[in-house]
């Protein structure tokens, strides 16, 4: 098992180049001149071009590149051209806001569709299976931009149930302790009772939003799974066993149909991790997304192509704790 | 023929067991046995009255081409269809009830405990992600209330009365680490966990290569003679039927066409179709090539009118394309469907 994880930390090191060769290029076609936001507008032609010299603009796009991959392999992403902080203290600081955030949705979403689409399976061809097909319709279909504006005007405008778009808690309340970097957790440890009501009363309309539009994907491969598990030989055995209906959907089936599910999972947390720009933005949330769509809007390469260092990274570890708990939850998977 | 309720449910809460009574001896009776799959669009009746019985310790094989429903007569008396079918009419009798008044909780408390069934392909029977020995120990726990050390030691004689070598060591296995025979071994031992009256067993060697074949039917006759095992052999291999079982119903298009001892069968086939059957089988053991009689099993839903077998039948006359034969006696325990039975003996 170790020499397995190790193998697939290793192939990190190729994919991370092939990342790197692909959005180094992209970010110098796209139109748009970082020089404009390094230097002021009223700045001679002169200053913008011994900037530009300076930054290593005018050099051949490869130079750049391999000057910029040496940066990285010390763990210098470049600085930002907008915050003018090295890059990966600006993704390091916003990674754990956004993990708080994404996490709870995933874990609402999970919490949502993995009953729905059980009792969708069971009882398929009835109104519970029609109501969760329409749900993940509606899921889907929304864009989570527009949910996230009409849950504010519901929930906040004409409810006064949860506060306004705040980012991670009130401004008049002081963050807890960091221990862990989410707020959930830290209040709970630090029994800041205060801090977690508002953190939970903040995460909980973006993580719900987000919610919604993943738990279509994962309510459907719920009960295609389920299905496909309820009609096989092994259940049939087990029906004629005896065994009583409860054991044999929720052990039996539900057991099998997990492992599709995982996988589903973590496909899903990484389209979250795209829906989450505009999330963010709407609820002002301090984390990746927003940091990245303030990148792109101003060219500013050096934290884009972090970004995607960054969330390449995060995606070849999430398949490979997909592939670890395959392992561990199939017989069947050997290493 | 029909019983109050009442003493239907009494007798399956019976602890004693009325393993015979008063009507004489039978473990299992089905008579005119319909059932119906209902597609959106059309319904079709696959099971057009099948009778077959089975007495104590009695193996009774069903053989018939594939499609020709016997799978689902065997579905139905564990009441374990599929949810697009159901049974139309007739009864199934399991000693004194009839299992098609009883409900699914009373059903489920006969599955497994009282009627065991065993199927074709053995390790697609066993849940992927399971142990030999957890789903034995869910069996024991749920028919017999054994838990702990004593479900241990009850599943290891269970492997070991289905003659696994090393019963503790296949526990710990996983379906796919078992070759077809241990996992339709494993099968039997879950399927007799609770020492059930009937065993259906259907195609139970089909998918395993011939000497697995051969051990397996050992097994079945060894506990036929241990306990007493009463079973309904479902196969199309003759040769299964003649090393196995006591009496032989052939089975077409939903019907019995012929039932048996299973020596008669083989001396004195008396309907068309088991004469054809057996022929095939001679055929293919010469290996000519020939795989079996012209023609095919009808559509189910394009049912011919009369005898299901007169289109494929070189014997038939206007009144098998009219009217449907019924099973009649032929001989002392030999039933024949068929309307000229009679001059063809000749
Ligand atoms: N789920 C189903 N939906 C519709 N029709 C079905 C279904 N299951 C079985 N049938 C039909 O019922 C008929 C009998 O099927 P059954 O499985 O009992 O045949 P069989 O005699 O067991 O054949 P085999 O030797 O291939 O196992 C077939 O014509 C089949 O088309
Ligand atoms: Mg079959």
């Amino acid at each position: 098992m170790a020499a397995f994880v190790a193998r697939r930390i290793l192939l990190l090191i190729p994919v991370l180049l092939g990342v790197t060769v692909v959005t180094f290029t992209l970010t110098r076609v796209i139109p748009g001149n970082p020089i404009d936001l390094m230097v002021s507008p009223l700045a001679s032609e002169e200053t913008r071009e011994r900037i530009a010299e300076n930054a290593g603009l005018n050099d051949p796009i490869w130079i750049q590149y391999l000057r910029y991959i040496e940066g990285v392999t010390r763990g210098d992403f470049g600085d930002s051209f907008v915050t003018n902080q090295p890059v990966l203290d600006d993704l390091t600081s916003r990674f754990m806001p956004t993990f708080e955030l994404t996490l709870f949705a995933m874990l609402l979403a999970i919490a949502l569709a993995v009953p729905l689409g059980i009792a969708a399976a069971v009882w398929r061809g009835t109104w519970i299976d029609h109501v969760s097909r329409l749900l993940a319709v509606f899921g889907v279909a929304m864009p989570v931009f527009w949910v996230s504006l009409v849950a504010i005007y519901v929930f906040f405008f004409l409810l006064h149930w949860l506060p306004a778009p705040q980012g991670r808690i009130s401004v008049m309340i002081p963050p807890p302790d960091r221990i862990s970097g989410l707020y959930t957790i830290d209040s709970l440890l630090t029994g800041n009772w205060q801090a977690l009501k508002s953190t939970v009363q903040s995460l909980l309309m973006p993580a719900a939003v987000l919610a919604f539009a993943a738990m279509a994907p994962l309510a459907r491969i719920t009960r295609a799974s389920m299905i496909e598990a309820l009609e096989s030989d092994y259940t049939r055995a087990a029906r004629s066993l005896g065994l009583p209906e409860s054991s044999i959907v929720f052990r039996h089936a539900l057991r099998n149909a997990i492992l599709p599910l995982i996988t589903m999972i973590a496909i899903v947390y990484g389209y979250l991790l795209g829906g989450v720009v505009l999330v963010e933005n709407v609820f002002a949330w301090p984390g990746l997304g927003r940091y990245v769509y303030n990148a792109i809007a101003s060219s500013d390469y050096p934290a884009l192509q972090g970004f995607i260092l960054y969330s390449t990274t995060v995606y070849v570890l999430l398949f490979l704790l997909v592939d670890i708990l395959y392992v561990l939850l199939d017989p069947r998977v050997r290493l | 023929m029909e019983e109050p309720a009442t003493s239907m449910l009494r007798s399956v809460n019976d602890p004693l067991r009325p393993g015979v009574n008063s009507s004489g001896e039978r473990v299992l009776s089905i008579e005119g046995l319909r059932v119906e799959f209902r597609l959106p669009d059309e319904s079709t009746e696959v099971l057009c009255g099948v009778d077959l019985t089975a007495r104590p310790g009695e193996i009774v094989g069903v053989v018939g081409e594939s499609g020709s429903g016997k799978t689902v007569a065997a579905l139905a008396v564990v009441g374990l269809l599929p949810s697009a079918a159901h049974v139309s009419g007739g009864s199934v009798r399991f000693f004194n009830e009839n299992l098609l008044d009883l409900d699914s909780r009373q059903m489920r408390a006969i599955r497994g405990s009282r009627i065991s069934m065993i199927f074709q392909n053995p390790r697609a029977s066993l849940n992927p992600v399971f142990t030999v020995g957890r789903m034995l120990r869910e069996v024991l726990l749920v028919h017999s209330g054994l838990r702990g050390r004593k479900a241990t030691v009850r599943a290891q004689e269970l492997l070991a009365d289905v003659g696994l070598p090393d019963p503790s060591a296949v526990m710990r296995r996983y379906p796919h680490q078992l070759s077809g025979g241990m996992a339709q071994r494993a099968m039997i031992a879950l399927a007799l966990s609770s020492s059930p009256d009937l065993l259906l067993a259907d195609e139970p060697t089909t998918a395993l290569d011939v000497t697995i074949q051969h051990q397996i039917i050992q097994l079945l006759l060894r506990l036929r003679k241990r306990q007493n095992l009463t079973q309904i052999v479902i196969t199309h291999n003759f040769g299964v039927v003649a090393e196995l079982c006591d009496r032989v119903a052939v089975m077409y298009a939903g019907a019995i066409l012929e039932e048996a001892p299973v020596g008669r069968i083989f001396e004195a086939p008396g309907h068309p179709y088991t004469r054809g059957l057996l022929s095939a089988r001679a055929r293919v053991e010469q290996s000519s090539g020939i795989r079996s009689i012209p023609g095919q099993v009808p559509e189910l839903k394009n049912r011919p009118t009369g005898c299901s077998f007169h289109p494929r039948c070189e014997h038939a006359r206007d009144i098998c394309r009219v009217s449907t034969p019924r099973l009649e006696s032929s001989a002392p325990n030999h039933s024949i469907a068929c309307h000229r039975w009679r001059e063809l003996a000749q």
